[in-house]
């Protein structure tokens, strides 16, 4: 798969229309990368130019903020957007919520304003364009729940973008009992990711699956590289991995095209 | 001598009532300013329109119908029958009885009329409200932090909103029946749609008999209202004042964005660039107290935070959604906040006892009220903060102690310890090479 970075384009003289920011989990996560790739195959079916800022690219410092360390997650935060603003990057895109959130409203304070975009939004928009085409394919009739990012979300608003995306693929969308603004959290946020749960009756995910369950959708489609291995595990702990697969938008729209 | 005996009984019961609340407003003042500094006054025209959705329009309260719409009840109910006070301190004043009749006309009939078919709408509302705590039992309203005074508050302010309706209608009642009976200085005024039908209750007593009774429950009522308005100050119906200078202050940036800290920011910058600023770096540390990073206690908190505490209604719609509650987790949102008021009244009594700005009772917020369980088992999902209708964010108290604690006491769990120091040496929170970051272009 060609993907071209920053500091080749730059040196070539070019200018991606867009910079992919790629995140932690899509750089090594085994799960995510395979969202990273479905979402450049959009990318380059649909013409967009790009670039990635590869081995430039280091952690946002969310997971170390929300943790507490202020002072990590300003070290990070600092030298991304030195690397940033020394490519006079104006347009960033991402498939991580955590990533979306940070730079889109956290970056701006210490010195780092860049309009960013999550990926259901910018193939929203290229589906409005008519740059990408999208059509349901195997999913045409598939009741699909969508579970909704607290960072995308409740964070930022952004509700609409992968619903419309979802119809799209001429399937149905189901909606859990707690969706949208009340959507619940698949608890990873927090930096609970990297951390043991504390006591408690249930793990979050798994209440999460339960309601996602309730509804009987034959796919779960998640927005976020860790919603998307909660839910996964959710999943598994029902023994349900085999008829009910977790996936992220991108994937289904590059199944769909069959990419 | 005799006849004005009762203005200025009224009068001393009505400057005593002022007193205590002003004395009472400002001792809260004061503990709020204990707060650290935070610029909310930017933005003006948006917080107006924030304050009058949220707190005028109660447009979070109706997100659940029926809690919403019984609060909406009770909500105009409370604000309406209060212009009726005002006729009450009037006459309670000048000594005489429903002064505003002649001047209203029609217009009085229709005033009166509404106040009671409001007053019996609170009743119906109160009963309902009562009968979730005790009788349906809804969960939100049994969590552990709501035992003992908590709940003792919640139950007592729904009798006395029993008993305040119950006394205006009586009050009502009585008046109509010496109104008939043509009694001195009662002259016809007034229409009691709701009131008539407590008038057979009263029928048969003797003129002067009525006209005890009728002067009992205007007493009654009127000094329940002063006691009212000076309980506010140890219950969570403060927020019938506080929601909205609350939902003005509001926090109005997207939710996902979390506070800078700037002392950070300038230590951090130092770092990377130690020629930036000289004068910083060469001044002496010890000359002033160094910044606490996060928070620790109460006085660590902005004044925001502090409000919001005393805000607080503790209906504990923030915890009912909570991800970290709903599976069983220590943490409750409203416990957060709940513990924030109980420490910084603490704080508050304790400062005023020595007279000094010096908090030494050797106690702190975190551990003796807030356990590091609790803080470490959110998500900063937000949903407490989208469900609270009053615009309460325990979210920025949790991880401000979470700062605290990892910043100035390095007691991170260790599985995030681990996670910090990738980040720290590989740029990422896992044990990656960072070399490695485009690998996945490579494989299929
Ligand atoms: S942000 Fe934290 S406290 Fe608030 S609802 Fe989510 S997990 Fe609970
Ligand atoms: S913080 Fe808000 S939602 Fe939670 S108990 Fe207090 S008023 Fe209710």
């Amino acid at each position: 798969m060609k993907v071209p970075t920053l500091a080749e384009m730059t040196a070539r003289g070019e200018k991606p229309e867009i910079l992919f920011w790629v995140g932690c989990a899509g750089s090594f996560d085994d799960r995510a990368k395979k969202i990273t790739k479905a979402f450049v195959k959009l990318l380059n079916k649909a013409k967009v130019s790009f670039a990635v800022l590869g081995t430039e690219e280091s952690c946002t410092g969310d997971p170390a903020k929300r943790a507490g360390n202020e002072f990590l997650y300003q070290m990070q935060a600092l030298g991304n957007i030195e690397v940033l603003n020394g490519y006079e990057v104006t347009k960033i895109v991402t498939t991580c919520p955590h990533c979306f959130n940070t730079i889109k409203n956290e970056y701006p304070e210490l010195g780092g304003s860049y309009q960013v975009m999550h990926h259901t939004q910018l193939l929203k928009r290229l589906v409005e364009e008519e740059r990408l085409q999208i059509e349901g394919g195997s999913f045409r009739g598939k009741r699909i729940t969508f579970h909704d990012p607290c960072y995308l979300g409740r964070a930022n608003g952004v509700y609409e973008a992968p619903r419309t995306l979802i119809s799209k693929l001429d399937a149905e969308l189901v909606e859990m009992r707690n969706c949208k603004s009340k959507g619940l959290c698949c608890g990873a946020g927090g930096a609970q990711m990297f951390k043991e749960p504390e006591q408690g009756i249930k793990d979050i995910n798994i209440e999460r699956t339960e309601q996602a369950l309730e509804v009987t959708p034959d796919i779960i489609a998640a927005a976020c590289p860790f919603c998307n291995t909660m839910m996964t595990d959710g999943v598994k702990n029902k023994e349900k991995e085999a008829v009910l697969p977790v996936k992220d938008i991108a994937e289904l729209i590059a199944e769909a095209e069959e990419l | 001598m005799m006849k004005v005996l009762p203005n200025i009984l009224f009068l001393i019961f009505f400057l005593l009532a002022i007193r205590f609340f002003v004395r009472n407003v400002r001792k809260i003042a004061a503990n709020i300013h204990l707060g650290r500094p935070v610029n909310r006054f930017e933005n003006t025209n948006k917080r107006w329109a924030n304050m009058a959705r949220v707190a005028l329009g109660q447009s979070k309260m109706v997100k659940r119908p029926i809690a919403g719409i019984l609060h909406v009840i009770v909500y105009i109910g409370f604000v309406l029958i209060n212009i009726e006070l005002i006729e009450i301190i009037v006459d309670g004043l000048l000594g005489t009885h429903r002064i505003f009749a002649p001047y209203l006309g029609g217009l009085y009939n229709l005033l009166t009329g509404s106040f009671e078919i409001l007053a019996l709408l609170v009743l119906f509302a109160v009963v309902v409200f009562w009968l979730r705590r005790n009788a349906i039992r809804v969960d939100r309203f049994r969590k552990a932090e709501m035992k003992g005074w908590p709940k003792w508050d919640a139950d007592l302010i729904l009798y006395f909103e029993i008993l305040l309706m119950g006394l205006f209608l009586s009050m009502n009642a009585t008046d109509s029946l010496l109104q008939q009976q043509g009694a001195e200085s009662y002259m016809q005024a007034g229409y009691f749609p709701v009131s008539q039908y407590l008038t057979p209750l009263f029928s048969d007593f003797s003129l002067p008999t009525l006209i005890v009774l009728e002067r009992s429950f205007w007493w009654a009522h009127i000094i329940g209202i002063f006691i009212f308005l000076n309980y506010l100050y140890y219950s969570k119906h403060l927020h019938i004042l506080l929601a909205f200078p609350n939902t003005f202050f509001a926090n109005l940036r997207p939710k996902g964005a979390f506070a800078n800290n700037v002392t950070v920011t300038q230590e951090v910058q130092m770092m990377m660039n130690p020629e930036a600023d000289p004068n910083v770096s060469t001044s002496d540390p010890t000359e002033e107290e160094p910044d606490t990073f996060g928070a620790a206690d109460v006085t660590d908190l902005s004044w925001i935070q502090l409000m919001n505490a005393y805000t607080c209604t503790e209906c504990g719609r923030c915890t009912s959604v909570c991800p970290a509650n709903q599976t069983g987790k220590k943490l409750s949102p409203r416990k957060i906040m709940m513990d924030t008021r109980d420490r910084l009244t603490e704080v508050g009594i304790h400062l005023e006892n020595k007279e000094k700005k010096e908090v030494s009772d050797g106690k702190k917020l975190l551990d003796n009220y807030i356990t590091r369980e609790e803080l470490w088992a959110c998500t900063s999902c937000n949903a407490c903060t989208e469900a609270c209708p009053v615009d309460i964010d325990p979210l920025s108290i949790i991880m401000d102690m979470r700062q605290y604690l990892v910043m100035e006491e390095s007691a991170a769990p260790s599985d995030l310890n681990a996670m910090m120091s990738n980040i720290e040496n590989n740029g990422a929170p896992w044990p990656f090479n960072n070399q490695d970051r485009l690998l996945w272009a490579q494989e299929n």
